[in-house]
């Protein structure tokens, strides 16, 4: 055992990533095998690389750049509601796409509020679509999720560190440049990562708000080549080069992410005494807020008229939904754990890497991939949810990554060396002591994973027959027989259970932190 | 996995053990097959006639639906797909896994129908719906010439967006290109598919949205609401015909010619109207539901025959783009 630096046996974390990566990689690999026609590079496909890639960019930078002052803000303020507010950060990334740009408009549209108010002082209405409306409602999903990620980030520094500095009476920038920068060094170079993939893959969201044929995303030629080509050659070129960008993206993120950790403390709760600053942080505060919760409420509005004559179709899609979300939480559990823990070796980057490509890959080339696998062993309809819930951990494992591996990365090098001369076992050490420190970020990420489960359409709209619907599907059938308000009602439902399931795990794993 | 397996195997062995009834498998839209589509009431009805089973399985909508069949090749599970439109007929013979029908009938089309491989069994004309006190344009030059709003989908994506895409090249041929350049400042946004555009329509987005001349028999029939109608166009509007058809390599050869000629018998046809808001290709015994008689019903006809639309597709689409790309 000599030179091992860490009491964690990779190999369960290698094999997880393994198998992520042959899902991803042999889905694909089924679909371009499966190829028939196979037409190369057009010009119209640059165009939309280069839209892709622009708006992403944009959205990226908008969503993480101001996700970092709220993120200070919420971190160095204490108010009634914190939590309330924290809680909802989780909500416009699990709705599903269409209820949220419905949202969105209602308050930022041609006949929104903001143009209705506009009205009022003779002013015309706001122009959303363009590229403009694309970065807008990217930062509206992605906005909050970095925020709560890189608040996660800032409750990880040692209080030690904040009493230090109190004593030392280092404040403002100092304080910022000598504690919080380093800490932001390390982790946002990978929620970037994740915020870019995301924004990459969109299609529905960039085409709608995008407002034409000019906001073609790379996803939307996939779709196209899927369905009204069937040029599944094409559909796997695209997805290609979709997985390359974002492994160039990721690559570069770990690089960047490299950083000293801030050693060792006795794991209290943080508390800050550098308490100047208050109105920037209310201004930031106040505005993400209002940016987050007047589209919400506005779901939440039209969700109300239809919520007394809903179908009873509705609440048994709910339970599916549920059961899946479930399902699929422990088995993102059972990749992310051993995966984090052997990323926090700092070893095997290459694990890391494997956990956000789950994010480029197209919910369409993994699900068309299974399904051309499966077919020969059994029907894919009748393995529609285990798939969907496989397919749904994978999509949120980058997310559940991003929050486990900075903490597993402190447990490793601030108890693996007594753990080490205690010649504890990697299994014992896994067991015993990175799993009870890691309880509230288990928490969240099952929380997230159980939301995101939920809300995500994913691949089931591939695999359903009748007689199996989750709510996402069933909002979009209701909508499909003009049923709009039903549709409306269904959302607001699919939203209370999303928080309420994200809410229950999320505390579920608060010993004693305070997000 | 194993476990997954292990369960699927356990639910085709249970399937295998009720074998004494035949089973028919029909492959279609997935709005066909929710509960607020005409799948629940075919199913019942079919069955009450059959003693089989009919399972409908939904994909998407009917390009996603052809593709599932080519996916799947000569095993494929299905026996009949139900749901495809003019716009993709030819590329489904091409594949040369469907096999032709006997089926004939009194088709209420307003056109003639005749093809040896799918049997119709509903249509529409596609229109732009909006408030029925709003100022209604008569023809594209006239919305293309107004501040009329409009919404519209995108052909690479959706059937309704693609239909418009035909509408407007059988309407001006040539031109075409010179009407979607003047058509680009009326498009609000171009949506993936019909039920974001009928949303954002409802939210108040666009003055109008492509849709359906039977949308405002909807909002009519199931919601009291008459305040939505059409524009109704002089160039005339372009046809929807949506068909079914057998799949050569079916193992249910007798159900599935029996289940088309149930198709277009009144049983079948007789739920088409309120549950896919569309016309049904027979008319039932019992006529059209009240409120159909106030929808507008245009003097022509648009439609490419199943070859035609095949063969302009591909220099439509890029028309399209290149009108609205500029």
């Amino acid at each position: 055992m000599a030179g091992r630096t860490y009491p964690i046996n990779p190999f369960p974390g290698i094999s997880a990533a393994a198998l992520v990566v042959v899902l991803i990689l042999g889905t694909l690999l089924a679909v371009a095998l499966r190829a028939e026609v196979g037409r190369g590079f057009g010009a119209a496909d640059w165009a939309a690389l280069r839209f892709t890639l622009t708006q992403s960019v944009l959205s990226t930078l908008f969503s993480v750049g101001l996700a970092i002052p709220v993120a200070r803000a919420l971190a160095r303020r204490r108010f009634r509601g914190r939590r309330m507010l924290i809680a909802l950060l989780g909500a416009p990334f699990i709705l599903p796409v269409i209820v949220a740009i419905l949202g969105l408009l209602q308050v930022f549209g041609r006949s929104g509020w903001v143009s209705d108010l506009l009205g009022l002082v003779g002013l015309p209405p706001i122009r959303i679509y363009g590229l403009h409306g694309v970065v807008l409602a990217h930062v509206f999903f992605n906005l909050p999720l970095a925020t709560r990620l890189i608040l996660q980030g800032w409750q990880e520094i040692p209080a030690e560190r904040f009493r230090l500095a109190a004593q030392l009476g280092c404040e403002g920038w100092a304080l910022f440049r000598l504690i919080e920068i380093p800490m932001l060094r390390r982790i946002v170079p990978g929620i970037l990562a994740v915020v870019f993939a995301i924004c990459l893959t969109s299609f529905a969201v960039a085409l709608t708000l995008g407002g034409g044929p000019r906001a073609t995303t790379l996803e939307l030629a996939i779709y196209q080549s899927f369905t009204y080509d069937f040029d599944l050659g094409r559909a796997a070129l695209l997805s290609t080069v979709q997985l390359g960008l974002t492994a160039l993206a990721a690559t570069a993120a770990l690089k960047l992410s490299r950083g000293e950790s801030f050693g060792t403390g006795l794991d209290r709760a943080v508390r800050r005494w550098d308490t100047g600053g208050v109105l920037w942080d209310r201004i930031w505060i106040s505005m993400a807020t209002v940016f987050l919760v007047l589209p919400l409420t506005s779901v939440v509005m039209s969700g109300l008229v239809g919520l007394a004559d809903l179908p009873t179709q509705v609440f048994r899609a709910a339970f599916v939904s549920i059961a899946l979300a479930l399902v699929s939480t422990v088995v993102l559990l059972g990749l992310a754990l051993p995966m984090a823990a052997t990323i926090a070796t700092g070893r095997f980057g290459m694990v890391e890497l494997a956990g956000i490509l789950g994010l480029a890959a197209s919910p369409l080339v993994i699900g068309t991939g299974l399904f051309i696998l499966i077919r020969p062993l059994a029907n894919p309809t009748a393995l529609a949810l285990p798939v969907t819930a496989l397919v749904n951990a994978v999509m949120a494992l980058p997310f559940a990554l991003r929050i486990l591996v900075p903490a597993a990365r402190e447990i490793a090098t601030q108890q693996g060396r007594l753990a080490l001369s205690l010649d504890m076992a990697g299994r014992v050490f896994f067991m015993r002591i990175m799993l009870p420190r890691l309880r509230p970020q288990i928490g969240f990420a099952a929380g997230l994973a159980a939301a995101l489960s939920m809300g995500d359409l994913g691949v089931i709209a591939l695999f359903a027959d009748a007689r199996i619907a989750t709510l996402p599907l069933q909002i979009y059938r209701l909508m499909g027989a003009y049923q709009m308000e039903a549709a409306a009602a269904g959302a607001l439902i699919l939203l209370v259970l999303s928080m309420g399931l994200f809410w229950i795990l999320d505390r579920g794993g608060k010993g004693h932190a305070e997000a | 996995m194993k476990h997954l397996l292990i369960a699927a195997g356990l639910l085709s062995a249970t399937s295998a053990m009720a074998a004494d009834t035949p089973e028919l498998t029909v492959y279609s839209y997935d709005s066909f097959v929710s509960d607020w589509g005409p799948g629940p009431q075919v199913k019942a009805a079919f069955e009450a006639q059959c003693d089989c089973t009919l399972t409908i399985v939904g994909v998407e909508d009917g390009a996603a639906l052809l593709s599932r069949v080519r996916l799947e090749g000569a095993n494929s599970d299905a026996d009949i797909v139900l749901g495809l439109d003019t716009n993709l007929i030819t590329a489904a013979k091409d594949t040369g896994l469907f096999a032709a029908h006997t089926v004939s009938a009194d088709y209420a089309l307003p056109i003639a129908w005749e093809d040896d491989t799918f049997v119709p069994f509903d249509w529409g004309h596609f229109a732009f719906v909006q408030n029925a006190d709003a100022e209604m344009p008569t023809s594209f030059r006239a919305l293309a010439d107004s501040d009329t709003t409009i919404l519209i989908q995108d052909p690479r994506s959706s059937t309704p967006g693609l239909g418009l895409l035909m509408w407007v090249k059988a309407a001006y041929g040539d031109e075409a290109p010179a009407i979607w350049a003047d058509l680009s400042d009326n498009i609000v946004t171009v949506t993936k598919g019909w039920s974001e555009a009928y949303g954002l329509f409802l939210e108040g987005e666009a003055d109008m949205v492509l849709s359906y001349t039977t949308s405002p028999a909807y909002h009519l029939i199931a919601e009291e609401d008459a305040s939505k109608s059409v524009a109704a166009f002089d160039e005339g509007h372009y046809m929807q015909v949506e068909v079914a058809g057998k799949l050569a390599a079916t193992d249910q050869p007798e159900l599935a010619d029996q289940f088309l000629a149930f198709m277009v018998s009144n049983d079948f046809q007789s739920i088409i109207p309120t549950t896919n808001w569309m016309y049904p290709a027979v008319t039932p015994t019992a006529g059209l539901p009240d409120g159909f008689d106030t929808l507008h019903s245009p003097e022509t006809s648009l439609l490419f025959s199943a070859d035609d639309a095949a063969a302009i597709r591909e220099e439509a689409l890029s028309e399209w783009l290149g009108a609205l790309t500029q």
